[in-house]
């Protein structure tokens, strides 16, 4: 009987996870695809904040259209059935419109929170949520850095609203509904290692137009949503302070201890049991006296 | 209040439906001022309960997109479960540790352990969007492996039933089956030794639930080492519970005390108080130690720095020293007072976790409706009711020979 190294750690893995009932085994996989992820860069100084992007976003994920317009004194926010923003932002440059949905990140820590995967990254790039495996229980919320998922509240079957990055569409050979349809050319699809290559081109080639900064190149460990901005994405209301390792890493050192936890503790728990025992204690568990 | 006389010890009574019946009744007065308020509380819980799943959460409960998870999940179940560690704590020092001294108090403490888990997964379904789909993380192919709510949830299931077992010898007395206790008494052990393996990470796994909300939380609670916080607070939350909660058990159930319980009692709880004292120190040093590594003092004198320490001195290191003072003088009031203060202390550190200091800077701030607070209520209520009925007819605080013999006075 030959068993390999290989084989032979590989079920010594699948032991410890069935006897963990956790571990994140699978977390590792997409950083080798996630240069091949479909991405979609959306370039500030372009972006006219015309909502033609809202307008198809509502149409192609049969919401309601957007009755509101961008306006530098309100902010606008995502809502369970509006899964993308236009937002008007007086700058340092003049005023410029920055575009809110889902940011698509590599390694989600929505996914990796969601215990029923419902929220999904799909080997395309989208984070997806599928309604039939959700349990409502609104962790990713309490995860993502961005603050997308949004969780109708109102409803007594809520579903969790947010930008899927047309994956129907995508699915077809088809982009996703906003990229189709802006009139300005302020956002391009493509694989990401193309979208982040062209990003940095066009501020190699204007460098007086743009800040030397791709927001989504490592903010929360990359993500398929890119920005290039004439001013630092402060001024934009974006977030900043955020890692630049993938969520999940947080965790992953507490689900790692779960399989040594797992085994360690029952043994050490019967050796002081043992070790502990009266001599004259046959048999505690059996009959004991109260 | 007049007992029964039905079952002989391990004996079968003439017919176990008639007894179950019997059981079932409430006995007693009814009208105590704790029924006059309990019993309309929940009733009113129950129609907002049905208001919540006609109209969805918003119809009763503030939480909002930015703040997703407000007082059931705060309270409810994050904080009860620190409350229901003294289940573990103590089973870990009589059947590992061999402390037997502190065996009266393993079945009350388990008992309150198993409801209040039971109760908190009840509070849980309230709080889910689609509770329906609560299955999937259960049976089928829907399992998020690298979710800590996921092992989170499994490790609540299979703790209960770990509970249970472990419970399970007094059912059996009560029914009079001694050979049905002889066979569950011999998976004692093992339920102990899978119960404290399990508390040790569904503990430290309700911090690590947290760990992703980095930036979210006020610097001043979020930390790296939330895990191990949460476990060493449940110890001395859990023991806290079992002192305060005796407390009150040695009056409501004082007829089923004999005379030496009052001493022993005392005894007792004094040697958890020297438990919850070293383990309170060892929280308190490690917080220091955090907040001086994460260059959080800073923050000491903001708003949310003056709550931190309401948080840390008020309710950790004088509840703390109280304990101390308590075990040096041997006064059992000072000891209660030393656990109601750390009880208190245990539901700011896991509201402030979960609910106020995350995204303590927004507006508006979550504030939880009266609707919200009648059911988290209500919900202890009912565990209170049930707790009350095994305590008036399971062998738990007393030992059946001591149930069936003939009382001096009713």
């Amino acid at each position: 009987m030959s068993i390999d190294r290989r084989e032979f750690l590989k079920t010594l893995g699948v032991a410890s996870a069935t006897l963990s009932g956790a571990t994140a085994l699978g977390n590792s996989k997409t950083e080798l695809d996630q240069e091949e992820f479909y991405a979609i860069l959306h370039d500030v100084t372009l972006c006219e904040g015309c909502q033609e992007c809202e307008f198809a976003c509502a149409t192609a994920n049969g919401l309601p259209e957007p009755t509101d317009y961008p306006d530098s004194e309100i902010k606008r926010q995502l809502k369970p059935d509006q899964y993308s923003v236009i937002n008007a932002v007086e700058t340092s440059a003049g005023e410029v419109y920055t575009k809110q949905q889902c940011m698509h990140c590599a390694q989600p820590a929505c996914a990796s929170a969601c215990l029923t995967q419902a929220m999904k990254k799909q080997k395309e790039g989208p984070v997806t949520w599928t309604e039939g495996k959700c349990m409502g229980c609104r962790y990713c919320m309490v995860s993502c850095p961005f603050d997308i998922p949004k969780f109708e509240f109102d409803d007594n079957n809520p579903k969790i609203g947010k930008c899927q990055m047309c994956f129907d569409r995508l699915k077809q050979g088809e982009v996703p509904a906003c990229v189709e349809n802006c009139p300005a050319g302020a956002l391009t699809f493509g694989r990401r290692s193309e979208i982040l290559h062209e990003a940095h081109r066009r501020i190699m080639e204007d460098p007086a137009s743009y800040v030397d900064h791709v927001y989504g190149e490592y903010e929360a460990g990359g993500t398929s949503w890119l920005n290039i901005s004439p001013v630092p994405f402060e001024e934009l209301g974006f977030k900043t302070d955020l890692e630049t390792k993938p969520y999940p890493e947080l965790t992953k050192g507490f689900l790692y201890s779960v399989p040594s936890v797992f085994v360690l503790w029952p043994a050490l728990l019967m050796g002081l049991r043992g070790a502990l025992k009266k001599d004259d204690q046959e048999d505690v568990e059996g009959e004991d006296h109260e | 209040m007049s007992e029964s006389v039905l079952t002989k010890p391990y004996g079968r009574p003439t017919s176990t439906w008639k007894f179950l019946l019997s059981e079932l009744k409430p006995r007693g007065n009814p009208w105590t001022i704790f029924n006059m308020i309990s019993v309309p509380t929940v009733i009113v819980a129950a129609v907002i309960i049905v208001i919540r799943f006609v109209y969805g959460l918003s119809a009763v409960s503030n939480v909002t997109q930015m703040v997703p998870w407000g007082l059931w999940k705060g309270f409810n179940v994050v904080t009860g479960v620190a409350f229901a560690g003294g289940a573990y704590v103590l089973t870990f020092m009589v059947y590992i540790l061999g402390m037997e001294k502190y065996k009266p108090l393993v079945r009350v403490t388990v008992l309150n352990g198993f409801l209040a888990y039971t109760f908190y997964a009840i509070a849980l379904i309230l709080d889910l969007g689609k509770p329906w789909n609560i299955i999937n993380p259960i049976i089928g192919n829907s399992f998020g492996t690298s979710s800590i709510l996921f092992l989170v949830a499994w490790h609540f299931i299979l703790y209960i039933f770990a509970q249970l077992i472990e419970f399970s010898p007094a059912v059996a007395e009560w029914l009079g089956s001694e050979r049905a206790r002889r066979n569950l008494k011999r998976l004692t052990i093992g339920a102990v030794v899978f119960g404290i393996t399990l508390s040790t990470l569904h503990q430290s796994g309700l911090g690590a639930l947290f760990l992703m909300a980095k930036g979210k939380i006020h610097p001043l609670w979020y930390s790296e080492f939330i895990p191990t916080l949460f476990f060493i607070s449940s110890i001395f939350a859990g023991l806290s519970m079992v002192i305060f909660q005796g407390s009150i058990l040695q009056r409501v159930f004082a007829y089923q005390m004999d005379k030496h319980s009052d001493e022993n009692h005392n005894i007792m709880i004094r040697g958890l108080s020297r438990v919850c004292a070293v383990t309170m120190f060892v929280y308190f040093f490690l917080k220091i130690v955090d907040s001086v590594h994460n260059h959080t003092l800073g923050y000491l004198m903001t708003p949310m720095g003056v709550w931190y320490m309401i948080e840390m001195i008020g309710f950790v290191l004088v509840p703390m020293l109280l304990f101390v003072r308590g075990v040096r003088l041997g006064t059992p009031f000072t000891i209660k007072l030393a656990s109601i203060m750390t009880l208190i202390g245990i539901v700011l550190n896991r509201m402030n976790v979960s609910v106020i200091a995350y995204r303590w800077d927004e507006i508006p701030r979550y504030i939880p409706t009266w609707m919200e607070i009648v059911v988290t209520v209500a919900i202890l209520f009912v565990q209170i009711w049930i707790f009350r009925w095994v305590l008036h007819r399971m062998p738990v605080l007393r030992t059946m020979e001591s149930m069936t013999a003939p009382k001096p006075t009713a």
